[in-house]
């Protein structure tokens, strides 16, 4: 049994076709060829699989598809929205904040959603809206030290990149 | 990889045509609100409706109504919403701290504080693949004939694991169930049952529609508190709401306190008042309501970590939960 659905996917208004009892997840990764999303336990425990729905952070792998229909979808693959990286994710490169990867594209969509609200986020804050994320590699420090230095570039409009070399020249 | 077996989807708009749809499909069908319990465990292939009936799409469902009587939660309001409603933290601090508490950020977006109600029950046992239930041998929740957690047992004991639902015992909460017959409403506190394979009092064609907390009184406290292994993520290992009733004066007037992830329901204590009533809350009077609160809970070997442990925890969740309410 399969169901054509229309929904935004970074984006693009697009039409799929996808069996009845996929989710979200399988929808992204087996048909439409998304594989940024990361399917962990599969089961709602590690938000591996974390996308924006409508701008909120959800778990697609226990969304069943239908309910994405005719809503907005962003995954990693999206949050660049040109040919650079987002100041998140570039601030996340320039820390550490990744090591073997698996965790970061849910880790980026939850804290594209929290930044997207709060432009000064305290560590209290971030560490709230990340406690739905599992990192096995990184003990987490430098993934909220990421999102700060995010946050900071984008309220002085400078790049990640700029916001470090001050900072190590003591601006 | 946990694929889910086929079925149907149907996205009913009005609650008419939600117990339209369980009927047409009876014996086949099951409500679906977030889906955070249940997509789960159809994953594990507890349960393999044909049909499903999406609670998302229903308005009527959703959102929180406020007027001199209460609070009407719809019951397909997320997790998320009563935990940040800025009403309910003010009216209801007890109630939006439990929904706060649940799972992750993520998970609270989507699950509901119906779904919550309607929650299944757990065990360490049931909550796992088929390839590792068929291997151990099936229990008698589902598909087996014996208890893994009470030898030679009859009942199933799986325990009831919401947080959401132990909160609103205390704070006298009413369930508005519609179902083909018609529209009843019951008090949360006759809802549950000690049948760990289904433990409501609702068919399976029945709809929760929306959970109706009345205004507490002034001098009301609440508290609810909870243990868990790490602070986001996980179910509770033990979960208490507390409720003490204070005269003008300051002293006590009653005492109530439910706990859960126990046994099957979420279990109301009794016998708090004994002595207790009339009296200022001092040390001591906390100290015996802990060794009561000691003296009646059960933790069984239904969910992982030592039940000894949680049952030593009891008496902690009461003092911590009598700060709050003294402070
Ligand atoms: C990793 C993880 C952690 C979790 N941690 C917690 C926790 O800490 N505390 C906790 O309390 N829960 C926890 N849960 C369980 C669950 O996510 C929540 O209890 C949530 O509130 C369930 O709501 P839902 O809308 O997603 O329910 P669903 O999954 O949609 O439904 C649950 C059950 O209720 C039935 N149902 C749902 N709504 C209705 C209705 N209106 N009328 C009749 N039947 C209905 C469904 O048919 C199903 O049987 C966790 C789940 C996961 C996956
Ligand atoms: S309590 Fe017993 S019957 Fe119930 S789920 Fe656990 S092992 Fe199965
Ligand atoms: S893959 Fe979705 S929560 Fe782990
Ligand atoms: S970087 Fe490996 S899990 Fe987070």
């Amino acid at each position: 049994m399969r169901e054509t659905l229309s929904l935004t996917v970074n984006g693009d208004l697009i039409e799929t076709s996808a069996p009845t009892h996929y989710t979200l997840l399988e929808t992204l990764r087996y048909i439409l060829g998304l594989t940024g999303s990361k399917q962990g336990c599969d089961k709602g425990d590690c938000g591996a699989c974390t996308v924006l729905l409508d701008g909120e952070a959800i778990l697609s792998c226990i969304l069943p598809v239908q309910e994405a229909a005719g809503r907005s979808v962003v995954t990693v693959e999206g949050l660049a929205g040109g040919p650079r990286p987002s100041p998140l994710q570039d601030a996340l490169d320039l820390t550490g904040g990744a090591q073997c990867g698996f965790c970061t594209p849910g880790i980026l969509c939850s804290a594209t959603q929290l930044l997207a609200g709060n432009g000064s986020p305290t560590r209290d804050e971030i560490e709230h809206a990340l406690s739905g994320n599992l990192c096995r590699c990184t003990g987490y420090t430098k993934i909220f030290e990421a999102v700060e230095l995010a946050a900071a570039a984008c309220r002085s409009g400078r790049t990640a990149g700029e916001v470090l070399a001050a900072r190590a020249e003591g601006g | 990889m946990l694929r889910l077996h086929p079925y149907e989807y149907h996205r009913p708009r009005t609650v008419n045509e939600a117990i339209a749809l369980l009927a047409e499909h009876a014996g086949d069908a099951m409500p679906i609100a977030g889906g955070t319990d249940l997509v789960p465990n159809m994953k594990h292939r507890l349960f393999t409706p044909g049909h499903l009936v999406s609670l998302r799409g229903i308005e009527e469902m959703r959102g929180i109504g406020e007027d001199e009587a209460g609070f009407t939660i719809g019951a397909a309001t997320s997790l998320d919403h009563v935990a940040t409603d800025e009403a309910i933290r003010n009216a209801l601090p007890s109630l939006a701290r439990a929904c706060s508490l649940v799972s992750g950020p993520q998970l609270r977006r989507m699950g509901t504080l119906g779904g919550n109600v309607c929650l299944d029950t757990r065990c360490t046992y049931y909550n796992q693949t088929l390839f590792w239930r068929k291997a151990l041998g099936y229990c008698l929740k589902k598909d087996g004939t014996a208890c893994h957690v009470v030898k030679g047992g009859t009942r199933c004991v799986a325990a009831h694991s919401a947080d959401a639902a132990t909160a609103l015992l205390p704070l006298d909460a009413e369930l508005r169930i519609a179902g083909p017959e018609g529209e009843r409403t019951t008090p949360i506190g006759g809802f549950f049952t000690s049948d760990g394979v289904w433990n409501r009092r609702m068919s399976p064609g029945e709809l929760l529609v929306s959970i109706h907390v009345p205004r507490q009184r002034a001098g009301t406290r609440h508290s609810f508190q909870k243990l868990r292994a790490r602070d986001s993520i996980d179910f509770p290992m033990l979960n208490l709401a507390v409720r003490v009733d204070f005269e003008a004066d300051g002293v006590v007037a009653g005492v109530q306190m439910a706990a859960s992830a126990m046994g099957s329901y979420p279990r109301k204590l009794g016998k708090l008042d004994e002595g207790v009533a009339g009296a200022p809350l001092t040390e001591s009077v906390v100290e015996a309501l802990a060794r009561e609160a000691f003296r009646q809970c059960h933790p069984l070997t239904n969910i992982p970590v030592d039940a000894e442990w949680r049952r030593a925890m009891v008496p902690v969740l009461v003092r911590r939960a009598m700060v709050e309410i003294r402070a």
